[in-house]
C-alpha cells in the first residue's frame, strides 16, 4: 500500500531540480511589493514571458533569500526599502553570489496622518521628539518624558491626547522615522547635546551614544509599535481617532477619503514635494538583482529594462500614479542596468 | 425501600413536621434549582456561540457578497484593422506587437465617441479623466479577446469592460459623492458622468463570474482581481494531500492497530502521533522549508510543496480517525473471519477495512477541510505570492507557482485599496462554502454508511 505513493514522491523529488524555471521570482519588502506587482502585471500582459511571481516577507528576509546562493531554486530579485547591509553582502559572498546589481527606482514618502475630522497640526521633527522621546530637555536638564497632551508639546497645538501608531522595528519605514524624524527632532530640541554631555568617552563615542539614546522611545503606551501593515495602522486609527498614524505616501493616496495628512516643517507631502526634497521624510526604494541570473532566467533582462523605462517608472507612469516618487536620476540607473554593472562595495 | 422508610422518620431531620410526597422539600428544591441553573448556563453557552457565529457571518456576508457582482462599462467599440492589425494578415504573432497602450487609445476614442453619440455631457472632464472610469485591466482584456479570435477585427462589438473600483464602489454604496470629493482617485464629476452613463445603459452592475475564474491583480486594478489561481492551487494541494495521506495514513493505522505487537516502541509511536496532531501548523512550515525546498530543491510557491506540508499536517488526524474506526469494528468479526480460515490480510481487507471505511473517509474529509483552511505553513514556503499565471495541468502543474485560498484572503487584507477588503470577504465566503460542503459530505457519509454494533 505504501510503496507506490513513496515512489511517486521520490520520483517527484528527483525530477524537480532538473526542471527549467521560466518565470522570474522576486521577494522582499512589503513597501515595494505593490510597485513590483504593478510592473509584473504589465510585464506579463505585454511580453511573451510569464508574469513574475512576487512575494512579500520584508526587506531583510528578501535580501537573505537573495544571498542564499545561485541557481533556479533561489530568487532572482530582492526588493528592499532600505539599503543592503554589509552582513547581507558577506552572506552573498559566502554563498557564491558574487555580482549583485543595486537598482534604485524611486522614492517613497512617509506621512503622518489621522482621520479626516481630526484637528490641524503642523509638525516639526522636534515636536515628534518631544512627544515620543524617552528623555526630553526641560529647563536645561533631561527629564523623563511625562507629556500627555499635544498642547504641552507645543502651545500652538490643540489640546489632544498624544497617541502615535508608528511602524515596528522590523519595518524599513522605522529606520527612516528614526533617522529623519526622531534624530532630527532630538538635535533640534536640544536633547542631543544634553544626552551627549551625559555620555562618557571621546567626542565621537559621546555623539554615537547620544544618537542611540535619541532613538529611545518612551515605554508608557503613548507610542504604539505596529508590526503589521498600514491596513493595521489604519484600523488602529479608526478604533482610536485621537491617534496619529505613520503611513506610506501611496497608502495615504489610496485612502484620501478617510485620512488627512499633516505637514512636516510646513510642507505637505506629495509626489512633487518629496521629489524636490522639500518634504523631509522620504527614503529611496531599491531592488537587488543577481547578475549571474541575467542570461539564465528568460525575460529577466527585459523585465529590468521594462521596470526602469520612462513609461513605467517615469513621472507619468503607473508607478507614479500609485504614489512612487520618481527618481530624478532614472536615466543613470537605466544606463547602469543596461551595462549590467555590479554594485560598488558599501562605503562606511 | 423498607429500610429507608422505616429509618427515615427517626433519622432525617427534614421529615420532621409532616413531609409531603407532592410538595418538594428544601433539598429537592435546591437540586432542581441547580439543574435549572445548569440548563440555563448550557443554553447561554450555546447562544453565545451562535451570536459569535451570526456576527462573523453577518460581517463576512455583509462585506463580501458584493464581491460577486461587478460594474461593467458596456463599450461599443469598432476594432479597426488599421490600428490592431497593420500587416492585415490576421496573424496573432504579428498582432501581439500592438500593446495594451494601443488598445487603451482605441478604447478611449470609442468611449468618448459613444458619450457624444448619446448626447451625454462630459462637462470639464478631460479625456484621460473619462477614461479613468474604465479599469486599467480593460485594454488587456480586449487585447486578449482579439488575439484569441482575430476574426473580431473589423467588427463593431459591445465589449463589457470592468469599471474602475471607485465607480464600482459607488454603485455598491461603498463610495459616496461626499467621499469622492475627498478622494484623490475619483471626483464627483466623474461619478455624475457614471450616473448618466448608467441611465443611458452604458454602465451596468451584474454577476461577475471572473471573481472565481480570474487571477489576482495588482493594487491599481482591484476590480479585476479574482480567485482563479488560488482555487486551482488549493485544489492541486488537496489532490496531493488526498493521494498521499489517505494510503499512508490507512496503512500506518492498519499496521499499528491490527498487526503491530504492543510494546514500548508502538506506545512511543502512539504518543508521538497524538502529539503531532497538536503541533502548531507553522512548525510544519519550518520543517517543509528546510526539507522540501532547501534540501530536496523543490520550487518555491509550488502546490506540490504545499501539498506535502499539509500531508504531514493531516496525517496524524487521519491516523487517529482511522485507528478509532478500526477499533470500533467488533472483535467477533475478526474472530469469525479467522475462524473460517481467512488469513490476517484477508480478514483486514475483506472484513475489517470495509466496515471501517465510512469512519476513515469521514476522518479524511475532516482532515482535508482543516488542511484547506490552513495558511500558516504556506507563509514559509512562498505561497503568499502575487501569482497571475495559471499553473499547468497536473502533474507538471504541481511544480508551477500558485496561490491558495486562505493565503489569498491574507494578502488581500494587506492591500491599501479599500476595494480589496470587499474581495477578501468574498474570498472568505468562497472558502466557507468549500469547507461547509466538505463537512456536509463527511456528515452525509457517516449517516448513510456508518454501522453501529
Amino acid at each position: 500500500m505504501t510503496a507506490r505513493p513513496i515512489l511517486i514522491l521520490a520520483a517527484a523529488l528527483a525530477a524537480s531540480p532538473a526542471m527549467a524555471r521560466d518565470n522570474i521570482q522576486i521577494a522582499g519588502s512589503s513597501t515595494v511589493l505593490p510597485y513590483a506587482t504593478i510592473v509584473a502585471e504589465l510585464f506579463g500582459e505585454n511580453f511573451d514571458h510569464p508574469t513574475p511571481v512576487v512575494e512579500g516577507g520584508g526587506s531583510g528576509a528578501g535580501r537573505k533569500k537573495l544571498c542564499e546562493g545561485l541557481g533556479e531554486g533561489t530568487i532572482d530579485i530582492a526588493n528592499s526599502s532600505s539599503r543592503i547591509k554589509q552582513s547581507d553582502l558577506d552572506l552573498c559572498a559566502a554563498n557564491g553570489v558574487s555580482g549583485v546589481m543595486e537598482v534604485r527606482f524611486g522614492y517613497d514618502g512617509i506621512v503622518f496622518a489621522a482621520l479626516r475630522d481630526q484637528p490641524d497640526f503642523a509638525f516639526t521633527p522636534a515636536d515628534w521628539y518631544l512627544a515620543l522621546g524617552a528623555q526630553i530637555p526641560r529647563d536645561g536638564a533631561l527629564v523623563k518624558n511625562d507629556l500627555r497632551d499635544w498642547a504641552e508639546v507645543n502651545p500652538a497645538f490643540p489640546p489632544q491626547e498624544i497617541l502615535a501608531f508608528i511602524p515596528g522595528t522590523k519595518h524599513g519605514t522605522r529606520e527612516v522615522f528614526d533617522h529623519n524624524v526622531l534624530l532630527a527632532g532630538c538635535k533640534a530640541s536640544g536633547a542631543f547635546d544634553l544626552l551627549a554631555d551625559a555620555m562618557t568617552g571621546d567626542e565621537a563615542a559621546r555623539a554615537k551614544g547620544a544618537e542611540e539614546a535619541c532613538l529611545d522611545i518612551r515605554g508608557d503606551g503613548v507610542a504604539v509599535d505596529i508590526d503589521g501593515d498600514y491596513t493595521e495602522t489604519l484600523a488602529r486609527v479608526q478604533a482610536n481617532p485621537v491617534g496619529i498614524g505613520v503611513f506610506g505616501l501611496s497608502f495615504y493616496q489610496s485612502n484620501t477619503d478617510r485620512l488627512r495628512v499633516y505637514p512636516m516643517n510646513g510642507v505637505l507631502p506629495s509626489v512633487e514635494t518629496i521629489a524636490s526634497g522639500a518634504y523631509p521624510v522620504s527614503r529611496p526604494l531599491f531592488f537587488y538583482v543577481k547578475i549571474a541570473h541575467l542570461g539564465v532566467i528568460p525575460g529577466l533582462r527585459e523585465y529590468l529594462a521594462f521596470f526602469l523605462s520612462d513609461e513605467v517608472a517615469g513621472p507619468d507612469g503607473p508607478l507614479a500614479d500609485y504614489g512612487l516618487v520618481p527618481d530624478p536620476e532614472l536615466h543613470r540607473t537605466q544606463a547602469m542596468v543596461a551595462a549590467e554593472q555590479p554594485m560598488e562595495p558599501l562605503s562606511q | 425501600m423498607t429500610d429507608l422508610s422505616a429509618a427515615a422518620p427517626s433519622s432525617s431531620p427534614h421529615h420532621r413536621g409532616g413531609a409531603s410526597l407532592i410538595a418538594p422539600d428544601a433539598r429537592t428544591q435546591a437540586r432542581n434549582a441547580a439543574e435549572r441553573r445548569f440548563r440555563r448556563f448550557g443554553l447561554s453557552a450555546v447562544l453565545l456561540g451562535l451570536v459569535a457565529l451570526v456576527v462573523l457571518l453577518a460581517s463576512v456576508l455583509g462585506n463580501g457578497v458584493s464581491a460577486f457582482r461587478q460594474t461593467y462599462v458596456i463599450l461599443p467599440v469598432t476594432l479597426e484593422a488599421s490600428v490592431l492589425d497593420k500587416a492585415g494578415n490576421r496573424n496573432p504573432d504579428e498582432m501581439k506587437k500592438v500593446t495594451t497602450l494601443g488598445y487603451g487609445k482605441l478604447m478611449q476614442e470609442a468611449l468618448i465617441a459613444a458619450l457624444a453619440e448619446r448626447g451625454i455631457d462630459t462637462g470639464d472632464l478631460k479625456p484621460k479623466e473619462i477614461m479613468a472610469l474604465l479599469s486599467k485591466e480593460a485594454p488587456a482584456d480586449l487585447r486578449d479577446a482579439v488575439l484569441a479570435d482575430p476574426s473580431l477585427i473589423g467588427q463593431s462589438i459591445a465589449f463589457p469592460a470592468f469599471a474602475t473600483s471607485r465607480v464600482d464602489g459607488y454603485f455598491k454604496g461603498r463610495v459616496t459623492m461626499d467621499s469622492a470629493a475627498r478622494d484623490a482617485n475619483i471626483s464627483p464629476a466623474q461619478l455624475q458622468l457614471a450616473d448618466a452613463m448608467r441611465a443611458a445603459g452604458l454602465i451596468e452592475t451584474r454577476l461577475n463570474p471572473g471573481f472565481l475564474t480570474r487571477p489576482d491583480a495588482s493594487e491599481l486594478r482591484p476590480e479585476a482581481a479574482g480567485l482563479g489561481v488560488a482555487i486551482l492551487g488549493s485544489a492541486y494541494m488537496m489532490l496531493v494531500v488526498l493521494v498521499l495521506s489517505l494510503p499512508i495514513g490507512v496503512a500506518a493505522s492498519i499496521y499499528l492497530e491490527e498487526l503491530a505487537p504492543k510494546n514500548r516502541w508502538t506506545d512511543l509511536i502512539e504518543i508521538n502521533i497524538a502529539n503531532l496532531a497538536a503541533v502548531p501548523s507553522i512548525v510544519f512550515g519550518i520543517l517543509a522549508l528546510a526539507l522540501f525546498i532547501n534540501i530536496a530543491g523543490l520550487p518555491q510557491s509550488a502546490p506540490i510543496v504545499g501539498g506535502l506540508v499539509l500531508t504531514l499536517m493531516t496525517l496524524p488526524t487521519i491516523i487517529i480517525a482511522t485507528r478509532a474506526s478500526l477499533k470500533a469494528v467488533p472483535p467477533s468479526i475478526r474472530d469469525a473471519a479467522l475462524g473460517v480460515g481467512a488469513s490476517r490480510m484477508q480478514t483486514i481487507f475483506h472484513h475489517v477495512l470495509p466496515l471501517a471505511m465510512p469512519g476513515i473517509l469521514t476522518g479524511t474529509i475532516l482532515g482535508l477541510a482543516r488542511a484547506l483552511g490552513e495558511s500558516a505553513p504556506l507563509l514559509l514556503i512562498g505561497m503568499v505570492a502575487f501569482v497571475r499565471d495559471f499553473p499547468a495541468a497536473p502533474p507538471a502543474g504541481f511544480f508551477d507557482p500558485a496561490s491558495a485560498l486562505p493565503v489569498q484572503v491574507y494578502s488581500w487584507t494587506q492591500r491599501a485599496d479599500p476595494a480589496f477588503a470587499e474581495r477578501a470577504s468574498g474570498a472568505i465566503i468562497v472558502l466557507l462554502v468549500f469547507l461547509l460542503s466538505m463537512n456536509a459530505l463527511a456528515i452525509l457519509l457517516r449517516r448513510r454508511f456508518e454501522r453501529r454494533w
